[in-house]
């Protein structure tokens, strides 16, 4: 049993990083105040374009950085409509989200069946030889190594520096942080064009690590798990880190009830972020209006009256 | 008067030239010339509307003046943006606050520094600028627990930071008690002998003539005079801004002592939100055919007992309240409507009405249980006849004859959901800050009307914020604090000191050694 635990400890952050990674930047754009429910399409959109480009230039990086500006670009689509425009942000999300699946397909659709190589692994010299956790932990590839450095560099920048206080005073009173001058609009496109940078990262980690071969919806709803997990999380970083990974767990033990192993239906586990969620949200509001963590402004369209 | 007051040999620190501003057909600001000193407190006078936020908003560099340029201090500037203006040393108090309800005192304090970090160096800066100047701030907590005057501190406090030249103040008393305005004329005082610059926007005609030296006051977005408000009377000083004569609220009626119609028995409630007040043993009677007030600083249960009196909302823990001898304690609004009751609450826009329909359409939210508002189906014509009737009575004065409700001025909506409820022919009408941020003649025009159902036998309870207000209209007047009623008194043998005083104590003892 002992020698299990490193390779279902390997799986799991495997299954989970992409999570980590997508709702961080989902994180950083609804602390702005925007709420963009096109994760899910700019996550495809990566893994596809991503994989694409892995393909015609032979390298699975150039693929990861390929996949992170699909990202920014289904955000930018997003930015140019919800920012420019003013429009409803839960329609224009939508509408990403299916403009990014079909687009995705179309875009990937000589690509399925193509097979990719592993991505290399990085050991952390000293830590990766502790006895059982030191593979398992420190024996990873670059983008797991990343999504560490994201995540204490965005819990970092929202708490402590001006930027990150800028980007939360918009989020919570887009009013109020025009009347002070604050550039609301400028803010906003900044995180929404890092949301996607994430989701594309996602998208393209799952094409090109987590899977290795593009087929048409292999995001097979993360996207939502990523938006879920931001509400699971309630404006704290740790909670949505912990979170992905719990989540992560939950998928890897889904597919081993899928095939058999453990004696609980698999529907039942694709159902459990969702419960959770719902029972987070349920808990947090009980502890009163402010539990749940939203920003203020949290999606409502913003227009300058100049 | 007329004339535009000598600047002399001091140099001016702001001069304003020609500034115009249009809003499509409708010029909010026309050639508008002001000019302030240092060491000079002036006052920007003018009904709402008259522009002068639209001017105020130039100045912080809000917004584009389309023709005529800006001096500081002698020299043609360009405020592209409120940094640019705050480069300058000009600095803004908002009338309605720009803060940031979730974040803390001192992040919103860094968030209007340019450069600054909510760091400890900060928090430095801001408690010795607080000291210096009286304003009592607690750094670390998030302002959604603060009253609207430790708000407004935070407001004053950030722009003292920037060490000012000139301080624009939007209306910054209209939500202060007498005692926390006191504090905040002797901040002003302190800033004005360091000879900083102030423009002082306010209502208040009386505090204006105490603290301003110079006044400039528009209407219609024309500057109509220069005055010195210190050689004015109030009721001169309104006839400027206003164009003709503004009448007191006539004689009230002296009946006031029909039979009891609301009583209030020990209410206690819960609020329904975690951080709202806590109602304690309220009790409270309004007979028919008086006006009586319930004074007391924004956030002190108001809300809590408007919605508890309407029905609306809060879990009533004990005590009655009874209409016309009926226990209507555990009743919806609209039974209460039934027997007779009206109510017009604070939030004007989303609360009173929807802002996205017509004013017809918004007729029916509080007439669909007691009037005629169709059979089956709404009868439209109805309703566009009962606005009309409405629109026509109150002199609600919109873009078209039946606009949206987000389309009207604060003060023509007002007037509309009160005509709206009166037109129900109330016996009793609650009304919860029946002028806030309500221009001169229609505040006058709301309070006259309250003051009339009244003398023909409604019972009517105002709730307010301006003490002012409560003494002009009311039969009898009671403090409200922390939840905690005050009981009510004639409001001829009372004096504004003490009721200010009960509206800072929830002694209900107090009143008594007073």
């Amino acid at each position: 049993m002992i020698e299990l635990i490193p390779l279902i400890l390997t799986t799991i952050i495997t299954a989970a990083t992409p999570l980590v990674i997508a709702a961080l930047g989902e994180h950083v754009v609804e602390r702005s105040g925007v709420l963009n429910l096109g994760v899910e399409g700019m996550m495809i959109m990566g893994a596809s374009l991503g994989f694409a480009g892995a393909v015609v230039l032979d390298s699975s990086l150039a693929g990861l950085v390929i996949g992170m500006a699909a990202g920014m670009a289904m955000a930018g689509v997003f930015a140019l409509f919800a920012l420019g425009l003013a429009t409803n942000q839960v329609a224009t999300g939508l509408a990403v989200t299916i403009l990014g699946l079909g687009l995705a397909g179309l875009i990937g659709q000589s690509f399925v069946g193509m097979p990719r190589p592993p991505i290399g692994l990085i050991s952390i010299p000293v830590l990766a030889d502790i006895p059982v956790l030191g593979p398992a932990l420190f024996r990873q590839d670059v983008v797991v190594y990343l999504s560490v450095v994201l995540v204490v560099g965005v819990a970092y920048v929202l708490r402590t520096t001006r930027a990150g206080l800028i980007l939360r005073g918009v989020g919570e009173s887009h009013g109020s942080a025009h009347a002070l001058g604050l550039p609301v609009l400028k803010v906003r496109l900044m995180a929404v064009l890092f949301g996607g940078l994430c989701a594309g990262l996602a998208g393209a980690y799952l094409s090109l690590v987590y899977t290795r071969f593009w087929s048409p919806g292999m995001t097979a709803g993360r996207g939502w798990i990523a938006l879920a997990l931001v509400v699971f999380a309630a404006g704290q970083v740790w909670r949505l880190v912990a979170g992905a990974y719990l989540f992560g767990a939950i998928m890897i033990a889904q597919l081993h009830a899928q095939a058999g192993a453990i004696g609980i239906p698999s529907q039942l586990l694709s159902m459990l972020p969702y419960l959770m969620t719902i029972a987070a949200l349920v808990v947090l509001s009980m502890a009163g209006r402010r539990g749940t963590g939203a920003a203020g402004s949290l999606g409502q369209p913003f227009v300058p009256d100049r | 008067m007329s004339t535009a007051p000598d600047p002399g040999p001091v140099q001016p620190l702001i001069r304003c030239v020609g500034i115009t501003k249009r809003f499509g057909s409708l010029v909010a600001n026309d050639a508008v010339e002001l000019t302030v000193l240092p060491g000079e407190i002036h006052a920007l006078l003018g009904e709402n509307g008259a522009g002068k936020s639209t001017l105020v908003k130039m100045l912080y560099g809000l917004m584009k003046p389309d023709a005529g340029h800006i001096e500081w201090k002698g020299r043609r500037v360009d405020l592209v943006n409120p940094e640019a203006a705050r480069a300058l040393g000009i600095g803004m108090v908002f009338q309605h606050f720009s803060l940031f309800d979730d974040l803390s005192v001192l992040e919103n304090i860094a968030l209007g520094t340019p450069g600054a970090r909510a760091d400890a160096a900060l928090a430095d800066r801001a408690t010795r600028v607080a000291r210096t100047y009286g304003l009592d701030l607690d750094l670390e907590r998030p302002v959604w627990t603060l009253s609207a005057g430790e708000r407004q501190r935070i407001e004053i406090a950030r722009c003292l930071l920037q060490e000012p030249e000139l301080i624009v103040l939007d209306e910054p008393t209209s939500v202060l008690t007498p005692q926390e305005t006191e504090t905040l004329f002797a901040s002003l005082e302190t800033l004005r002998a360091r000879g900083a610059g102030l423009l002082f926007i306010s209502h208040k005609l009386e505090e204006v003539r105490r603290l301003c030296s110079a006044a400039t006051i528009l209407r219609g977005g024309k500057v109509v005079a220069h005055a010195d408000p210190r050689a004015e009377t109030a009721a001169s000083l309104a006839r400027l801004m206003v164009g003709e004569g503004v009448s007191d609220v006539r004689a009230k009626a002296a009946v006031g002592s029909g039979p009891a119609f609301l009583v209030v028995d020990r209410l206690s409630v819960k609020p329904e939100i975690s951080h709202g007040i806590p109602l304690r043993e309220v009790s409270l009677t309004v007979r028919s055919g008086e006006v009586v007030a319930i004074a007391g600083v924004a956030g002190n249960g108001q809300s809590e007992l408007f919605a508890a009196l309407s029905g609306e909302g809060g879990m009533i823990t004990a005590g009655t309240i009874t209409l016309d001898g009926a226990d209507v304690t555990r009743l919806a609004i609209g039974q209460r409507r039934r027997l007779g009751a009206a109510y017009v609450p604070e939030g004007r826009l989303g609360h009173a009405t929807l802002p996205q329909r017509s004013l017809s359409d918004n007729i029916t939210l509080s007439w669909h249980e007691t009037e005629n508002v169709g059979g089956w189906f709404l009868s439209l014509e109805r309703l566009k006849q009962a606005a009309g009737a409405i629109i026509h009575r109150f002199d609600v004065r919109g873009p078209s004859t039946d606009p949206r409700a987000a389309q009207l001025s604060g003060g023509n909506l007002q007037k509309y959901i009160v005509g709206r409820e009166i037109e129900r022919k109330p016996r009793l009408i609650i009304v919860d800050q029946p002028t806030w941020g309500v221009d001169a003649r229609a505040a006058a025009l709301i309070r006259q009307t309250l003051v009339d159902i009244a003398r023909d036998g409604a019972a009517v309870l105002v709730i307010t914020q301006d003490l002012d207000e409560a003494f002009e209209i009311s039969d009898r007047i009671a403090a409200i604090c922390g939840g905690v009623l005050h009981t009510p008194v004639a409001t001829a043998s009372t004096t504004r000191e003490a009721v200010g005083l009960k509206m800072t104590s929830t002694d209900r003892q107090a009143e008594v050694a007073a």
